[in-house]
């Protein structure tokens, strides 16, 4: 196996394409970065000078609004210069390898690329041909990781919950195909969190998913039972199609964390969710908006945790 | 042109030779072992001194590219690859573009390969029509053209009827019929093996049941019209055991395995190696070593490169999007080679499973170096090092997983009907 | 050489700030050695306004040099500073580049009245027209020294050179 693509030879953070292979040391740093970014969010002049002069680029091969502009927000407050491409619409269309569109803007004087796609390993491979002083981040690359999302997911555990040692964490929903899920339970049996569960039925549950360090459930009483953090994923409307589920109904009716589902999980448990929610499909509104969930948090925590993964990078 | 080959350790499993004999060879064939004959003049005398000397090696799949996919590679580089790799034989698969559905096809073909006087070509005729799984091929024209046996390539022949009548009318003329056995529904979209590594990257999967249901399916409707079948690619334990089952019921059917799934696993993709795509998949340990068990006990038959040169521009991709195969005439030798010396395999039954095994497949003459057989000889320096580089292949194709390493079996010397072929550039 | 006392030097600049204070004055220090400073001054000058603290990290000049430091400790403004008088207190003035961050910092809050910096030791070599109003003791030190202070677990504070 090759050396970790993602540190420099100083052992420093140079991409983050995935939290597997990154130490805890390396993702508390990040966290710890992140709080005093928290603060500067609370200020009225929301900026700070560290990126000046730094171009970022949003290279979304698969389209999304609300990552792209959380890492949009994120950028531009810590000064750099932003620049969004839809490359969906342009280039690929024309049969412009994905390497070459890389190499076109890293001509014009990008330092970072921060860059979505549909296909696995995406973003490992743009890491692997940009020019050294290039960062990658990846914002997702198709069911493989989304590693700012897990990081901020910590972020938001840490603080409602103070330890990682201690939890129970149960993450709810199409395992198989989320990026999310992959990422969080790297982070978190990274971090030392003691069991990590995923509930969902057999159909989307991938081939030795315990492998990664998990318990698996098929049973929402049971799995949720004494959690202190439930995550729901997103259920797409593809699984129905898909032959992976009959119907949205009946997913919510075994599956969907309703009150009485998270009555089984600890009575200070704490609920997330990566979004874009599906109301009544994983979720029920009143769980969404109640007092147990920290939904909205994560945004804004979001927002934290990107400036200080691109604050590491730059700093690299 | 009168050869002597001088001194090289001779190995000719079939015949069960190996010692130090010097071959010597005249109008394209083999005239004597051992002894000279009475007043040999030799053109040219091979030093094989720390020689091995072999039959050339037969490949039962090796893929030039031509017609059609000629910006991948062209029978010009992947001829001059094969003799480079010591293989005098190969067997080229259907799926040409167009596919080798026509009697005129397969002519143009075998008169182009033929032409540039490197190794013998044995093309596999397509078993339908545009290997679109729906109608059967003129079997005994594309036959009297000079396919080999019939193939379906790696196109999906979902139709359990097709497959039956393909088999009953092939079994009609004796003429084998190679399958890979792969369930379209189960593999649709995979492009790994459905497991540990597939899940930790989030590549779309293919489980070994893919394999096995498809492999049932072949070996039953197999029994059922008495067809010869060879079974191509196997992959996993499950698939092997079955092969196994079969043959003890005395079953006609062969089976081989690409050389690359001897030795690599699900583990070599490493952070998303497209080298490492290929098809079918590198599936998990216990497979691989499988694997490597069953061609040393001999239920695998053989061994093959199935050679795929893929361009850059189709690997330099996300995996999944990447083009699956890897180049590998070059490699076989040498590949089998470390598989012996892993496995505690002795040199000439590795050598066996490389030239008398794959010729008893085909049903050809060569693949020994008897009296009066076509002078088709690999003489290779099974201790020399070489290091797997773009440079060092003469293949289009420099796709491998093993690029960077470091492997020992040199080709030294590669003739053909008693031409030299190729001979190694000290 | 001898180093002066830091608590002495403390009691010093809580003399010389005490005249200049009015009902619209601030004290924020400059983590780590300036927010302990201006902890014990705050309480000594018994300000009303609250204390002020200041992580110059993410307005540090050397970032493309030196990276992101490892610690970096959220800055606190729990007062408005539009139109403030604010006394700026760090433990050494040296080159002025920190001094000139948190200037900067500060302007990120809003618009100050005025800005006036007290340090309990200067030490000369300025690479920026920077200087302190109010200033515990002047030392002579050469490049490769540094002079910082420390704090003991009772809370007293001390000078220490180190090479």
């Amino acid at each position: 196996m090759p050396n970790n693509p993602q540190l420099n030879k100083n052992g420093e953070l140079q991409h983050l394409l995935t939290i597997e292979g990154l130490s805890a040391e390396m993702l508390r740093h990040i966290l710890d970065t992140a709080e005093p970014f928290v603060s500067v969010a609370e200020r009225e002049v929301k900026k700070v000078p560290l990126l000046r002069g730094k171009a970022i680029f949003n290279l979304f091969f698969e389209p999304s609004t609300r990552t792209r502009t959380t890492f949009e927000i994120a950028a531009k407050r810590l000064s750099a210069d932003v620049i969004n491409l839809n490359i969906g619409a342009s280039s690929q269309s024309k049969g412009e390898t994905l390497l070459d569109t890389v190499d076109n803007l890293a001509a014009m004087q990008a330092d970072m690329f921060i860059v979505r796609h549909a296909q696995s390993g995406a973003a490992h491979l743009i890491a692997s041909h940009v020019a050294p002083h290039i960062h990658v981040v990846n914002a997702g690359d198709g069911r493989h990781a989304h590693p700012t999302q897990g990081l901020l997911d910590m972020f938001t555990i840490r603080k409602f919950k103070k330890e990682f040692h201690n939890l129970r964490v149960a993450i709810v929903g199409d395992v198989m195909h989320s990026r999310v899920a992959r990422s969080q339970i790297h982070a978190l049996t990274t971090l030392g969190v003691p069991e990590v569960r995923v509930i969902a039925p057999k159909t989307l549950l991938p081939a030795g998913v315990e492998h990664l360090g998990v318990h698996v459930y098929n049973d929402m009483a049971k799995g949720l039972k004494d959690v202190d953090v439930v995550i729901m994923l997103r259920l797409q409307n593809e699984r129905m199609r898909g032959a992976m589920l009959p119907s949205a109904q009946e997913y919510f009716k075994y599956y969907g964390l309703t009150a009485d589902k998270l009555a089984h999980a600890k009575s200070d448990a704490i609920v997330m969710h990566p979004g874009p929610m599906n109301r009544g499909v994983e979720i029920d509104s009143s769980v969404a908006d109640g007092k147990q969930s920290v939904i909205l948090p994560q945004v804004t925590f979001g927002i934290a945790v990107r400036m200080a993964v691109m604050s590491i990078l730059a700093g690299s | 042109m009168k050869i002597h080959i001088k001194n090289g350790r001779l190995i000719d499993p079939r015949n069960e030779i190996d010692a130090i004999k010097d071959v010597f060879i005249a109008a394209g064939k083999i005239v004597s072992v051992g002894v000279a004959p009475e007043s040999f003049l030799a053109n040219r005398v091979l030093d094989a001194t720390g020689l091995v000397v072999c039959p050339g090696l037969i490949d039962l799949s090796a893929r030039l590219r031509e017609p059609g996919l000629e910006y991948k590679a062209t029978l010009i580089s992947e001829m001059a690859a094969a003799v480079a790799g010591g293989v005098t034989s190969l067997v080229c698969p259907p799926d040409t573009d167009p596919p080798l559905d026509e009697p005129g096809l397969v002519e143009m073909l075998k008169y182009r390969a033929k032409s540039l006087n490197q190794a013998r070509v044995y093309p596999l005729g397509a078993l339908t029509q545009k290997l679109a799984g729906t109608e059967l091929t003129e079997m005994a024209e594309l036959h009297a053209a000079g396919c080999i046996a019939f193939s379906h390539a790696d196109a999906p022949l979902d139709d359990t009827l097709v497959m039956l009548r393909a088999m009953a009318y092939a079994a009609t003329f004796g003429f084998t019929v190679w399958l890979r056995p792969q369930d379209a529904a189960l593999s649709r979209n995979g492009v790994a093996h459905d497991g540990e590594v597939a899940t930790r990257l989030g590549l779309p999967s293919i489980p070994s049941c893919a394999e096995t249901i498809a492999l049932s399916t072949i070996l039953q409707l197999a029994r059922e019209t008495g067809a010869k079948v060879h079974i191509c690619r196997l992959s996993s334990l499950e698939g092997i055991e079955m092969v196994r089952a079969a043959k003890q019921q005395g079953m006609a059917v062969s089976c081989d395995v690409g050389i690359h799934h001897a030795h690599l696993s699900e583990m070599d993709i490493g952070f998303f190696d497209s080298n490492c795509h290929l098809i079918p998949p590198l599936r998990n340990l216990r497979d691989r070593d499988a694997i490597r068990a069953a061609l040393k006990d001999g239920t695998v038959d053989a061994i093959c490169s199935d050679h795929a040169p893929v361009d850059d521009d189709a690997k330099i991709l996300p995996f999944a999007e990447s083009e699956a195969g890897a180049t590998g005439l070059e490699l076989l030798l040498p590949l089998t080679l470390k598989w012996a010396g892993e496995m505690g395999v002795p040199l000439n039954q590795a050598i066996k499973k490389i030239t008398a095994d794959p010729a008893r497949i085909l049903g050809v003459a060569n693949g020994h170096l008897g009296m009066g057989q076509s002078a088709d000889i690999c003489i290779f320096d099974p201790e020399a090092y070489w290091k797997v580089e773009p440079k060092a292949l003469k293949s289009q194709g420099k796709n491998t997983p093993f690029l960077g390493v470091e492997l020992q079996g040199k080709v030294r010397y590669t003739l053909v009907d008693g031409h030299l072929v190729y001979e190694a550039a000290y | 050489m001898q180093l002066p006392d830091a608590e002495m030097l403390l009691q010093e600049l809580a003399q010389q700030i005490r005249p200049h204070l009015t009902a619209n004055s601030a004290l924020v220090g400059i983590h780590t050695g300036g927010a302990w400073l201006a902890q014990r001054l705050h309480r000594q000058l018994g300000l009303e306004i609250p204390l002020g603290v200041l992580d110059i990290t993410f307005y540090r000049d050397d970032f493309s040099k030196e990276g992101l430091h490892p610690v970096v400790k959220p800055s606190a403004i729990p007062f408005a500073v539009e139109g403030r008088d604010l006394i700026l207190v760090d433990d050494v003035l040296y080159t002025g580049r920190t001094v000139r961050a948190a200037m900067n910092e500060l302007f990120d809050y809003g618009r100050p009245g005025s800005i006036h910096l007290a340090v309990l030791v200067d030490r000369g070599g300025r690479e920026l027209p920077i200087s302190a109003r109010y200033v515990g003791a002047a030392l002579a030190l050469v490049e490769n020294q540094n002079i910082q202070l420390e704090q003991d677990g009772q809370g007293r504070l001390s000078l220490a050179l180190s090479n």
